[in-house]
């Protein structure tokens, strides 16, 4: 395909026959009537100032002036890890692959854009890009004295989830997150839990005991049939009943918990369908061998049921990601919150659109990035 | 059908204990359907004895009670002195101390051959993984399968999945195989390794019965061979008798369409 002159290619994908010449001829139109206005209210109309004067307002939120090194060190972790991992998981030579200096250029650019107009004279916003390469050649080092580190890389992303979660969360409690801050810390804290409680439901789903199978079936079936708004309000008024007066609940937390338990009746469904996909012959052959039913569901089933739902699993994930969106409207700063806190400013006032592209713009390359992780997962 | 038995005794050279004693074993499925009507068979210490019979016979279902993977509603199962009942102690002692073999292998796809065959070893029997892969590479040498020990089940023919699958059980240490119809779903020319695999083991001692359909293994290798019939035991004789010799009028049927 890619030794076809540019010619033949249009000719024969654009232009075969009359009518696919003139769908080709009609299409271009319409790219380029809709390119042209959208490239021009780019340059002239838009304001993009709203974007540049609030970045640090969207991705921090009303996180503590004097605590901020705490995000950047943070982040500076995760960029840290992003790049140890890459050296583990890459192939000999990659860095100096084509591909692989161009993503490493957007990513440079990106960062240092960034650190240019949140704080030009923060360290680590500027150091990321150096960051980013040290910990590849870190990796490629360790990768050499220890090839069996490539097993333990899921456990050590785990592991520094949590330290660098209550790294910072600890001086300001989980009520005071906002911003991009708080969308991904829900969204992660929620994924990270709906996947056991969704894995837990699927397994009762097909349980051989009556009651945890009906359990299950009836929690999976209401809780699809029903809006995840409604069960964000319902956590928000309903959990604060349940449980004892003593026990405040913050915001952010029933709305993990909503979260959680929404898309823990999806998860099982998608698990169920992997857990069906397993032949018979499986669980026989490992209960002739003489493994007790938790050894055969640990070690034979769910190992092959869910790498057969990696796909649908992060597609939930995905939308669980996309649906934090909805953390606006029971009052709650998210990203979507703080955008629309940035709009009601007067000075800022008409911006909706500037505003809503970049946080499309945002949105858009957390889940990418999800997606291309799962098939490299899938591999 | 106890008179096959006393016959058979004498056939035994070496005076061995029964290991294998299942009396009146009833089984209805769901539907009502009486798919094993009272069937008896013993089973002697290094006996090989081989099951015969046209498919809906009842003969898998029959030794698959053995090892619990199906229940059965009414008589006994007696395994190397352990009663099979609904006492889940019993039930994994006694798999345990039976492999089995299936006819679609069904090998664990996402682990490698060696990983297959220490996987039991390791989880059920609580062995150290470098004995357990000591003893796995043993086996695997056995049943020639050594250079794929590092491989993945898909990346071997079937014949070689086969042959991985017995030393799965084998890697148990098991005192009796069962053999469900193995080289049923096997291309005509990866039979042969299945079936000389199965004889070596026969002739190391092991105590075997073998769903099968391959009559020159049950003439060569079998002390017994049994016809089961929808869900009966139509007779049971030595090969030679059996082939040569049937008493029953259905058993003089079956080998003529086989034969």
């Amino acid at each position: 395909m890619n030794k076809v002159s540019p010619w033949i290619w249009l000719k024969k994908n654009l232009f075969s026959t009359w009518y696919n010449a003139v769908l080709t001829l009609i299409s271009l139109l319409f790219i380029y009537w809709i390119g042209l206005a959208f490239i021009e209210w780019a340059l002239t109309l838009a304001q993009w100032r709203v974007i540049e004067a609030n970045l640090k307002l969207l991705f921090v939120g009303y996180y503590p002036q004097e605590l901020l090194w705490l995000t950047w060190t943070t982040l500076g972790a995760i960029v840290g890890l992003g790049g140890f991992s890459w050296g583990i998981l890459s192939s000999y030579s990659s860095l100096l692959k084509r591909k692989s200096l161009v993503i490493l250029g957007i990513i440079c650019a990106v960062f240092i854009s960034v650190a240019f107009s949140v704080d030009r004279s923060n360290y680590i916003l500027l150091s990321l890009p150096v960051i980013l390469v040290a910990g590849y050649f870190l990796g490629k080092q360790l990768k050499r004295l220890f090839p069996e580190l490539k097993s333990w890389l899921a456990l050590i992303w785990l592991l520094s989830f949590f330290v660098l979660l209550w790294f910072l969360l600890e001086p300001i409690g989980i009520d005071r997150l906002s911003g991009l801050l708080l969308t991904i810390s829900v969204a992660l804290i929620s994924i990270l839990l709906c996947f056991p409680f969704g894995v837990l439901l699927a397994l009762g789903r097909q349980s051989d005991l009556p009651a945890i199978r009906w359990l299950s079936v009836a929690y999976i079936e209401i809780i699809r049939g029903l809006p995840l708004i409604g069960i964000l309000f319902m956590t928000q008024v309903m959990l604060p009943l349940v449980l004892p007066s003593n026990l405040q609940l913050s915001q952010v937390i029933t709305a993990i918990a909503g979260f959680t338990l929404f898309t823990g009746a999806y998860v099982a469904e998608n698990v169920r369908g992997g857990l069906q996909s397993i032949p018979r012959g499986q669980t026989e052959a490992a209960k002739a061998l003489g493994l007790s039913p938790p050894f055969v569901i640990v070690l034979i089933i769910l190992p092959q049921a869910l790498r057969a739902v990696i796909p649908s699993l992060v597609g939930q994930f995905i939308s669980l990601f996309k649906d934090t969106s909805l953390m606006a409207i029971v009052g709650l700063v998210d990203l979507l919150g703080i955008s629309q806190s940035i709009l009601a400013n007067p000075k800022y006032l008409g911006r909706s659109a500037e505003l809503y592209l970049f946080l499309g713009l945002i949105y858009w390359v957390c889940c990418y990035s999800m997606s291309i992780a799962s098939r490299r997962l899938e591999k | 059908m106890t008179d096959y038995e006393i016959d058979t005794k004498k056939n035994k050279s070496k005076a061995s204990e029964a290991i294998i004693i299942a009396s009146n074993v009833n089984k209805w499925y769901d539907n009502n359907f009486h798919v094993l009507k009272g069937v008896d068979l013993t089973v002697y210490e290094r006996e090989v004895v081989v099951i015969m019979g046209p498919s809906g016979s009842g003969k898998s279902t029959f030794i698959r009670t053995f090892n619990a993977l199906e229940p059965y509603q009414k008589g006994s199962i007696e395994i190397d002195g352990i009663k099979l009942s609904d006492d889940l102690k019993n039930v994994d002692a006694i798999r345990r101390e039976v492999g089995m073999v299936f006819q679609q292998f069904n090998l664990f796809p996402h682990l490698t051959v060696l990983k297959n065959v220490t996987l039991a070893p390791v989880w059920v029997r609580r062995w150290k993984k470098a004995k357990a892969e000591e003893i796995a590479m043993q086996l695997l040498e056995k049943v020639g399968i050594l250079e794929q020990a590092h491989k993945y089940p898909s990346q071997l023919s079937g014949g070689q999945q086969q042959r991985v699958a017995i030393a799965r059980a084998l890697a148990m240490q098991p005192k009796i195989m069962l053999f469900d119809e193995p080289t049923s779903a096997l291309d005509p020319e990866m039979v042969r390794e299945v079936l000389d695999t199965m004889r070596t083991l026969a002739n190391s001692g092991m105590t075997m019965v073998c769903v099968t359909h391959e009559v020159g293994f049950a003439r060569e290798v079998a002390d017994r061979v049994v016809l089961m019939d929808s869900g009966t035991i139509v007779e049971i004789a030595t090969p030679e008798d059996f082939f040569n010799n049937p008493q029953e009028e259905r058993t003089r049927q079956f080998l003529s369409q086989i034969l």
